[in-house]
C-alpha cells in the first residue's frame, strides 16, 4: 500500500540538493517517522508497565519495600487460596453474561425497531439519537442516577409498592440478596447503545433481494428474520458482544460508585477486588498478581477478537 | 379482506410504535429523573407520590454550584486535561494513520495488532505500575500523570478511527503533491488533513468523550481537591454526610453536557466513523 512514487520523485527531485540520505533510506525511514510518537509512547505506556507489574507480581512488598525481593509465585498463592478472590471471580462472570446477553437483546431489539419502515424516517431519526444518549453519560453518573431511582425512598420503590408487587422498601443496593441484580441493571441500561448502533448499521448493510428472494420462496417474517437477518448480522454481534465482555469484565466506577463491592463483599468484581488490595491493604505485589490474571483472560478474548477479526 | 389487512399493516405498526415508546420510557425515564431532579429543592426529591416535575423550579442546585470555586474547578480540571488530551492524541494519530495508511514497512502488522490489543488491555493492571511510575517520576498529583496515562487509552481508538478515514482517501492527492516536489509532510497537512475533516471532527469527540468520563486514573493519580476531575468532584460529593441530590444531580447534568453538545453536532461523523472502527477495526 506504500505510495510507490514518492520515494522515486522526491529522489529526482531532491537528491542532489541534499545527498545525505540515500534513496532507499530514506524511503525506508519516512513511514517509521511517522509512527515513531505513537510507538514510543506505546513502549512507556504499555509495554514498560506490563513488564513493571508483571515484576511486581513476583515481588515480596513491592513499592512499599525498598528492597523488594523476589519470591515467586508465592503472590498468585495467596490470592488464589482467598475465598474472596473466587467470589469476585463469580459475581464478575455472572455481571459480565448477563449484561452482554442483555446489551445484545436490547441492543437487536432497538435496532430492528429503529430500522422498520413502518415508521416515519424523522420519528427514527430523533428516537435514534434519544436512544443512545445513556452511552454517553459517565459511569459514575450512571451510578447516581440509579442510586437516586432505587434508593429505598426513591421512584423505583414507590411505583412497585403501588402497582403491589413489592410490599416493603426494597433496599436494592445495601442488600446482598439484590445488589449485584441493581448493578446489573444498571450496566444493562449503560451499555446497550453500542450494540443498537453497530446492529443498524449492519442492518442497513443487508441486501434488499435477500429478502425479497425469501419472500419469493414463500418465507414468512420469522422465517426471514431467523434465516437472513440473523446470520448477516452474526459477523458484527460476535465482534460487539466479544468486545463488551472484555470491557464489562473490567468494570470499575460503576461498581465504586454505587456499592463499594459491598455489602460483605456480595458486589465484588476482580476489579474493586484489585483496587482495593493495592490502593486501600498497599499490598501492590498481590493485587498486581490479581491484575495479572485479569490482564491474562482479557488477552484471551482479545486473541478470539483479533482473530475473528482478521478471519472476516 | 380488511382483517387481513389488519393483520398484516396496522397491527404491526401498532406494535412498532408500542415497542419504541417502551423504548423510549426506558432510555429517557432516569435522563428526565435527572434533570428534573436538579432542579427540586433537596425536601421535595423523595416526596411522596413521587412527581417527575418538581412542583417549584428551582436554580438553587446550580447556583450553589457556580458560587463554589472548588467545584468550579472541577469543571476547569477536566476542560484542561481532557482538552490537551484531545490536541496531543490527534496529532499523533494523524502522523500514525498516515503512516499506516499511506506506507508498507516492516512491523506495522505488529504494531497494528498491539494497537489494538491496548484497546482490551485492563485499566487496573495498567493502574499499578502507573502508580508507581508517576511517583518515581514526581508528577503524583499533576495535570501531567493524567494527560500522559490518558493518551493510552485515547491513542489506539484515535488512530484506528484516522487509520480508516485517511483509507478512504486516494492516494493520487499525495502523489499530485510529490510530483509537484513538495514532501509527504506538506501532502498531509495541505491537502490530506483539510479533506479529512469529518474525520478529525469524529475523532476528536470520541478523544474527548474518553478522556472527560474517565474516572480510574483520576481517582487515584491525583490526590488533593484542586487537581480533581468532574467525575471525582460528583465522587466526593457523594462521600459527604447528607446526599446533596439536587446538588449531585445538577453536576451530572453540567457533566454530562459538554458530551452532549459535541455529540450533537457530530453525530453524523461519529456514528459512522464508530460503526467503522470498532466493527472493522
Amino acid at each position: 500500500m506504500s505510495l510507490a512514487n514518492e520515494g522515486l520523485i522526491v529522489a529526482r527531485t531532491k537528491m542532489r540538493k541534499r545527498g545525505m540520505l540515500s534513496y532507499k533510506t530514506r524511503k525506508r525511514l519516512t513511514p517509521l517517522f511517522y509512527v515513531a510518537p505513537a510507538t514510543f509512547l506505546f513502549c512507556l505506556l504499555m509495554l514498560f508497565p506490563m513488564i513493571t507489574v508483571l515484576r511486581y507480581s513476583l515481588m515480596d512488598g513491592a513499592i512499599m519495600k525498598k528492597d523488594a525481593a523476589f519470591i515467586g509465585l508465592q503472590n498468585y498463592e495467596t490470592i488464589f487460596t482467598d475465598p474472596v478472590f473466587w467470589q469476585s471471580v463469580g459475581q464478575t462472570l455472572y455481571f459480565t453474561v448477563m449484561s452482554v446477553i442483555f446489551h445484545l437483546l436490547i441492543g437487536l431489539a432497538f435496532a430492528l425497531l429503529l430500522n422498520t419502515q413502518r415508521v416515519h424516517p424523522m420519528i427514527r431519526s430523533i428516537l435514534r439519537v434519544l436512544y443512545i444518549l445513556p452511552w454517553l453519560f459517565t459511569a459514575v453518573i450512571i451510578a447516581i442516577i440509579w442510586r437516586l431511582l432505587l434508593d429505598p425512598n426513591g421512584v423505583v420503590n414507590s411505583i412497585l409498592m403501588t402497582l403491589h408487587i413489592v410490599n416493603s422498601k426494597v433496599e436494592w443496593f445495601s442488600s446482598t440478596k439484590t445488589a449485584i441484580h441493581a448493578l446489573t441493571f444498571a450496566n444493562i441500561w449503560a451499555g446497550y447503545p453500542l450494540y443498537m448502533v453497530s446492529l443498524l448499521a449492519g442492518l442497513q448493510g443487508i441486501p434488499k433481494d435477500l429478502y425479497e428472494a425469501a419472500g419469493i420462496d414463500g418465507a414468512n417474517e420469522f422465517q426471514k428474520f431467523r434465516y437472513i437477518t440473523i446470520p448477516q448480522l452474526m459477523p458484527i454481534i460476535i465482534s460487539i458482544a466479544l468486545l463488551d465482555f472484555i470491557w464489562t469484565m473490567q468494570v470499575f466506577p460503576l461498581v465504586w460508585m454505587t456499592t463499594g463491592g459491598g455489602p460483605i463483599h456480595s458486589t465484588e468484581v476482580l476489579s474493586t477486588y484489585t483496587y482495593k488490595l493495592a490502593f486501600s491493604s498497599y499490598e501492590f505485589s498481590q493485587a498486581s498478581a490479581s491484575a495479572i490474571f485479569i490482564l491474562i483472560i482479557s488477552m484471551g478474548a482479545t486473541y478470539f477478537y483479533i482473530k475473528h477479526q482478521k478471519a472476516r | 379482506m380488511a382483517k387481513r389487512s389488519f393483520k398484516s399493516t396496522v397491527l404491526p405498526t401498532v406494535l412498532t410504535y408500542l415497542g419504541l415508546a417502551a423504548g423510549l420510557v426506558f432510555a429517557g425515564f432516569p435522563i428526565l429523573w435527572m434533570f428534573f431532579t436538579s432542579l427540586k429543592s433537596n425536601t421535595e426529591i423523595f416526596a411522596l407520590p413521587p412527581k417527575l416535575l418538581p412542583d417549584h423550579f428551582t436554580n438553587v442546585a446550580y447556583l450553589s454550584i457556580f458560587n463554589d470555586p472548588t467545584k468550579v474547578r472541577f469543571f476547569l480540571n477536566s476542560y484542561l486535561v481532557a482538552g490537551v488530551v484531545t490536541l496531543l492524541t490527534l496529532l499523533i494519530a494523524i502522523l500514525t494513520a498516515y503512516g499506516f495508511s499511506r506506507y508498507s514497512f516492516r512491523l506495522k502488522n505488529t504494531l497494528n495488532v498491539f494497537i489494538i490489543s491496548t484497546q482490551t488491555v485492563p485499566p487496573i493492571t495498567l493502574l499499578i505500575p502507573y502508580f508507581g511510575m508517576v511517583v518515581a517520576f514526581g508528577i503524583f498529583n499533576t495535570y501531567f500523570a493524567l494527560i500522559l496515562t490518558y493518551m493510552v487509552f485515547t491513542l489506539p481508538y484515535a488512530i484506528l478511527l484516522m487509520t480508516g478515514y485517511l483509507n478512504t482517501l486516494p492516494k493520487e492527492l499525495d502523489e499530485a503533491v510529490l510530483v509537484d516536489g513538495g514532501s509527504s509532510w506538506t501532502a498531509l497537512w495541505r491537502v490530506i488533513i483539510p479533506l479529512s475533516v469529518p474525520g478529525v471532527v469524529a475523532t476528536a469527540v470520541y478523544t474527548f468523550l474518553l478522556a472527560w468520563n474517565e474516572f480510574l486514573f483520576a481517582l487515584t493519580l491525583t490526590k488533593s481537591t484542586d487537581m480533581r476531575t468532574v467525575p471525582i468532584g460528583i465522587e466526593l460529593l457523594m462521600g459527604q454526610h447528607a446526599f446533596e441530590w439536587n446538588e449531585m444531580m445538577a453536576m451530572s447534568v453540567l457533566g454530562s453536557l459538554p458530551l452532549l453538545i459535541l455529540y450533537l453536532i457530530a453525530q453524523r461523523y461519529f456514528l459512522a466513523g464508530l460503526a467503522a472502527g470498532s466493527v472493522k477495526s
